[in-house]
C-alpha cells in the first residue's frame, strides 16, 4: 500500500486514468449500442477493435509511414489510418452481425447461443492474424507483439502552471478525440432520423416495426457505428502503446465491457462516465498497490456499483429518457 | 423439425419401451466399456487412441481428462442448463478446489508450513488427503454462496460479466498472493488419494494414469446419478420454471432467490471437486492453468453439447476435450478450428447436439413465433 504515491502524483494518475478510460469509453459504445437494441453481449466486439489496429498498422506500412516525418504527412498518414481502422472495424462487426447473429435471430435462439457464436467469431478472428494470416503472409502476422510506428511523436505541449502538469499532444488527441467522436454519436442517436431509428427499435422492437422502422437494418447501423468508434479507438490506442498483438482485443474488450455495464449498459452516456471511473480507478489502483492488482481493482469496484445501483451508474435503456 | 431431430427422437422412444433391465444392462454394458477404454487395441476402434503418433498424448490421461471436464459440465449444467444462469466464471470454482487441495494437503505449501510452525509439527505434516476433499468442495460452495447472494438478484447479463469478474479475480489473486499461494510459482506435491502402495509406490501415481481415470470415472457416475435425481426432484423442477421464466415461477410461489442460490452453489461444488481430481492428479498447481478461456470452454461444452440434457452435455465435455487432444498434429490450427466449429454448430443447431426433449420442444416453438412475428411485419 503506498497512498503517498498516489497523492504525490494525484494529477498524473488521474490523466493517465482519463487517457485509459477514453479508449475504453469508445470500445465501451460498440458493447452498449448492440446491447441496447438486440439485448446481447457482443462478444466479438473486443475482436472488431483488435482488426482496428491492424488495420492502422496496414495503413503506415503501405504508405510507408514512419516516426519523425513532417506534420503534413503526420496529419495525412494519421488521417488515412483512422479511416482505415474505422472502415475496417466497421467491416468487421458487419460481417460478424451477418455471420453469426442473423441466421440465430431468424430461428428465434435464446441469448446464451448469440454468446457462444460470439465467442467463436472472436476466436476465429484472433486466429486469424494469429495463425492464418501469418501462414500466407508472414510476419508481422502471427502470435507476438507488433510494434506500430510512432508517426505521432509525444511532445510536451504546455504545462499545467501550479502542479506542473506536462500535457502531451497525444494526450490532447485521445482525449479529445474520444469526447468528440462520443458527442458526435450521442448527436445522431438523438436528433437524426437514424437515430430515431435506432431508439425506437431499442424501446420495442415489435412497435418499431409497426411503424415502419426496418429492424435488420438498424441492427446492421448498429454494429456499423459501434464497429466504427472501437476503429477510432484503435487508432488511438496505437498512438498511446505504438503496439498490436493478435489478442489485444481480448483485456480491453473485458475492461469496455466492465465500463459498459459499470455506467448502465445500453446507455451511451454511461458508456463515457463508465470508461472514465474504470480507467481512472485502475490506474489509482495500480498506483496504490501494483499493476497487478488493477483489474482485481475494477471488478470489485463493478461489483459494488451493482450492488447499490443495479443499473449502473446512470441507468439502463438505450430508448428511454436518458439517451 | 429437422430429420436429425426426428431421427434421435425415435430413437429415444425405442429405447424408452425397453423392458428395464434391457436398459439396465445396455447401461452397464457403456459404463464397462468405459472402464475398458485405457486398454482399447484393437482396430479399428484404437483408432480414436491419442497415442498413435509420437507425438501423441498419453491415452488414459486424455480419458482422465475428459471425465475431470465432464464433471464440470454436469456441474455447470446445474447452473446454465436447469437454472439458465449464465456463470462466465465457472474457472474459478475449479481453480478453487484444485487449490484448496493443493493449500492444505501440500508440505510446500505456505499455509501448511504456517500450520506446522504454529503448532510446532514436523515438515512431513499435511492435512490428509481424506479433509481435503471435504474442505475443498466446501470451499467452492462457499465461494459460490459469496459470490450469489449479492449477485444474483441481478439480471441475467450483468450476472455474465460479473461472474467473469469472479474467475478473473480467483486467478489473479493466485498469481499475486506470493506468501499464500506460492504465486506464479504455483504449489508442488499436492497429495494423492490414499490407497495400498504397490511396487513400492503409492496406489495413485502419475505414471499409472488409468487409475486416475477410472476413480473420476466413479467420482463422474455419483456425480451423475445425484444430478439426475436432482433434476427430477422439487428443486429441479423450481429450477425450469425459473429458467423458462422467472417472473411467472415467483407467482406460482417458487421462491426464485433460493433456488437460484442453490444451483449457484451445487453447481460451485461440482467444479471444486473437479477442480480437486484435476490439481491432485497434476500433482502441481499453478495460476496460468486456470485462465479465463477455460470458462468460454466449459460453457462450449455444455451449450453444444446441449444444455440441460446431462447426456448432451457429457459428449459436448467429451468433443470439446477429445478432438483437440487428438488432433494434436495441428495443434497451431486447434483455435481457428475451435471458433469455426462453435459458430457452425450453434448456426445449424442452436439447441445442441443432443438437447432434453422439452428443450428441443422449446427451440421449435421459438423457431415459429420467430417466423410468425417476421410474417407479420
Amino acid at each position: 500500500m503506498d497512498f503517498d504515491a498516489l497523492i504525490n502524483g494525484l494529477d498524473r494518475h488521474t490523466l493517465d486514468g482519463i487517457t485509459r478510460g477514453s479508449i475504453y469509453a469508445l470500445v465501451a459504445l460498440g458493447y452498449t449500442m448492440v446491447y441496447g437494441v438486440m439485448k446481447l453481449i457482443n462478444f466479438a466486439h473486443s475482436e472488431v477493435f483488435m482488426v482496428g489496429t491492424w488495420a492502422t498498422l496496414g495503413t503506415y506500412t503501405l504508405i510507408g509511414a514512419s516516426s519523425g516525418m513532417g506534420v503534413g504527412m503526420i496529419i495525412g498518414a494519421t488521417v488515412l489510418a483512422l479511416l482505415a481502422a474505422m472502415l475496417a472495424s466497421a467491416g468487421t462487426a458487419l460481417a460478424v452481425e451477418r455471420i453469426a447473429y442473423r441466421p440465430l435471430r431468424k430461428k428465434g435462439a435464446p441469448p446464451l447461443i448469440f454468446l457462444i457464436t460470439g465467442i467463436g467469431c472472436s476466436m476465429v478472428l484472433v486466429e486469424t492474424f494469429g495463425q492464418v494470416l501469418k501462414v500466407f503472409f508472414g510476419p508481422p502476422f502471427g502470435r507476438v507483439l507488433v510494434n506500430v510506428p510512432a508517426v505521432l511523436p509525444t511532445k510536451v505541449v504546455f504545462t499545467i502552471p501550479g502542479i506542473d502538469l506536462a500535457i502531451t499532444n497525444t494526450r490532447i488527441i485521445i482525449i479529445f478525440g474520444a469526447i468528440a467522436m462520443m458527442v458526435a454519436l450521442d448527436f445522431f442517436v438523438n436528433k437524426s432520423r437514424l437515430g430515431r431509428g435506432v431508439r425506437a427499435v431499442a424501446q420495442d422492437p415489435d412497435t418499431a416495426s409497426l411503424m415502419g422502422v426496418n429492424q435488420d437494418r438498424v441492427i446492421m447501423l448498429v454494429f456499423v457505428l459501434g464497429g466504427a468508434m472501437a476503429g477510432v479507438a484503435a487508432l488511438l490506442f496505437t498512438i498511446q502503446y505504438d503496439s498490436t498483438k493478435f489478442d489485444i482485443g481480448f483485456i480491453i474488450g473485458v475492461k469496455a465491457f466492465t465500463a459498459a455495464v459499470l455506467g448502465g449498459i445500453g446507455n451511451l452516456r454511461g458508456a463515457l462516465i463508465g470508461g472514465l471511473v474504470l480507467g481512472v480507478v485502475e490506474v489509482y489502483a495500480s498506483t496504490v498497490w501494483d499493476s497487478s492488482w488493477a483489474d482485481v481493482t475494477a471488478f470489485v469496484v463493478l461489483v459494488l456499483v451493482l450492488m447499490f445501483r443495479p443499473t449502473g451508474l446512470l441507468g439502463e435503456s438505450l430508448g428511454k429518457a436518458r439517451a | 423439425m429437422s430429420i436429425i431431430t426426428q431421427y434421435t427422437n425415435r430413437l429415444r422412444d425405442r429405447l424408452d419401451v425397453l423392458p428395464t433391465w434391457v436398459r439396465a444392462l445396455g447401461l452397464l454394458l457403456v459404463v464397462a466399456l468405459a472402464f475398458y477404454l485405457p486398454y482399447l487395441n484393437v482396430l479399428p476402434f484404437a483408432y480414436i487412441r491419442t497415442d498413435l503418433s509420437a507425438t501423441g498424448t498419453d491415452w488414459a490421461s486424455v480419458l482422465f481428462l475428459v471425465v475431470v471436464y465432464m464433471i464440470v459440465a454436469v456441474g455447470l449444467n446445474v447452473v446454465i442448463g436447469l437454472a439458465g444462469l449464465l456463470d462466465l466464471g465457472y474457472v474459478g470454482f475449479y481453480a478453487l478446489g484444485a487449490y484448496s487441495v493443493a493449500l492444505f494437503g501440500s508440505t510446500s505449501s505456505p499455509v501448511v508450513e504456517a500450520i506446522q510452525n504454529k503448532f510446532g509439527l514436523s515438515e512431513e505434516w499435511a492435512v490428509p488427503f481424506a479433509i481435503c476433499v471435504p474442505i475443498a468442495i466446501a470451499m467452492a460452495l462457499i465461494a459460490g454462496v459469496i459470490l450469489g447472494a449479492p449477485t444474483l438478484r441481478l439480471r441475467g447479463d450483468y450476472l455474465a460479466i460479473v461472474t467473469m469478474g469472479f474467475g478473473e479475480i480467483i486467478r489473479i489473486c493466485a498469481r499475486n498472493l506470493d506468501n499464500v499461494t506460492n504465486g506464479a510459482a504455483g504449489i508442488t506435491n499436492v497429495p494423492v488419494p490414499p490407497g495400498p502402495e504397490v511396487d513400492g509406490r503409492p496406489f495413485f501415481n502419475v505414471s499409472e494414469p488409468e487409475r486416475w481415470y477410472w476413480l473420476a470415472l466413479v467420482v463422474l457416475i455419483i456425480l451423475i446419478w445425484m444430478a439426475r435425481r436432482l433434476e427430477h426432484s422439487r428443486v429441479g423442477r423450481a429450477w425450469l420454471a425459473i429458467r423458462e421464466d422467472e417472473d411467472a415461477a415467483a407467482i406460482m410461489g417458487v421462491a426464485a432467490f433460493k433456488y437460484k442460490l442453490w444451483a449457484f452453489a451445487i453447481g460451485a461444488s461440482l467444479g471444486g471437486m473437479a477442480g480437486l481430481l484435476f490439481g491432485s492428479k497434476q500433482q502441481y498447481v499453478e495460476p496460468n492453468g486456470f485462465m479465463l478461456n477455460l470458462s468460454f470452454l466449459f460453457v462450449a461444452m455444455v451449450v453444444i453439447g446441449g444444455s440441460g440434457n446431462i447426456l448432451g452435455v457429457l459428449i459436448g465435455a467429451f468433443l470439446l476435450t477429445y478432438l483437440p487432444e487428438r488432433f494434436r498434429e495441428f495443434q497451431e490450427w486447434r483455435p481457428f478450428a475451435f471458433g469455426v466449429a462453435l459458430v457452425a454448430v450453434m448456426i445449424l443447431r442452436p439447441q445442441g447436439l443432443v438437447p432434453s426433449r422439452r428443450r428441443a420442444r422449446e427451440f421449435e416453438d421459438r423457431k415459429v413465433e420467430a417466423e410468425e412475428a417476421a410474417a407479420d411485419v
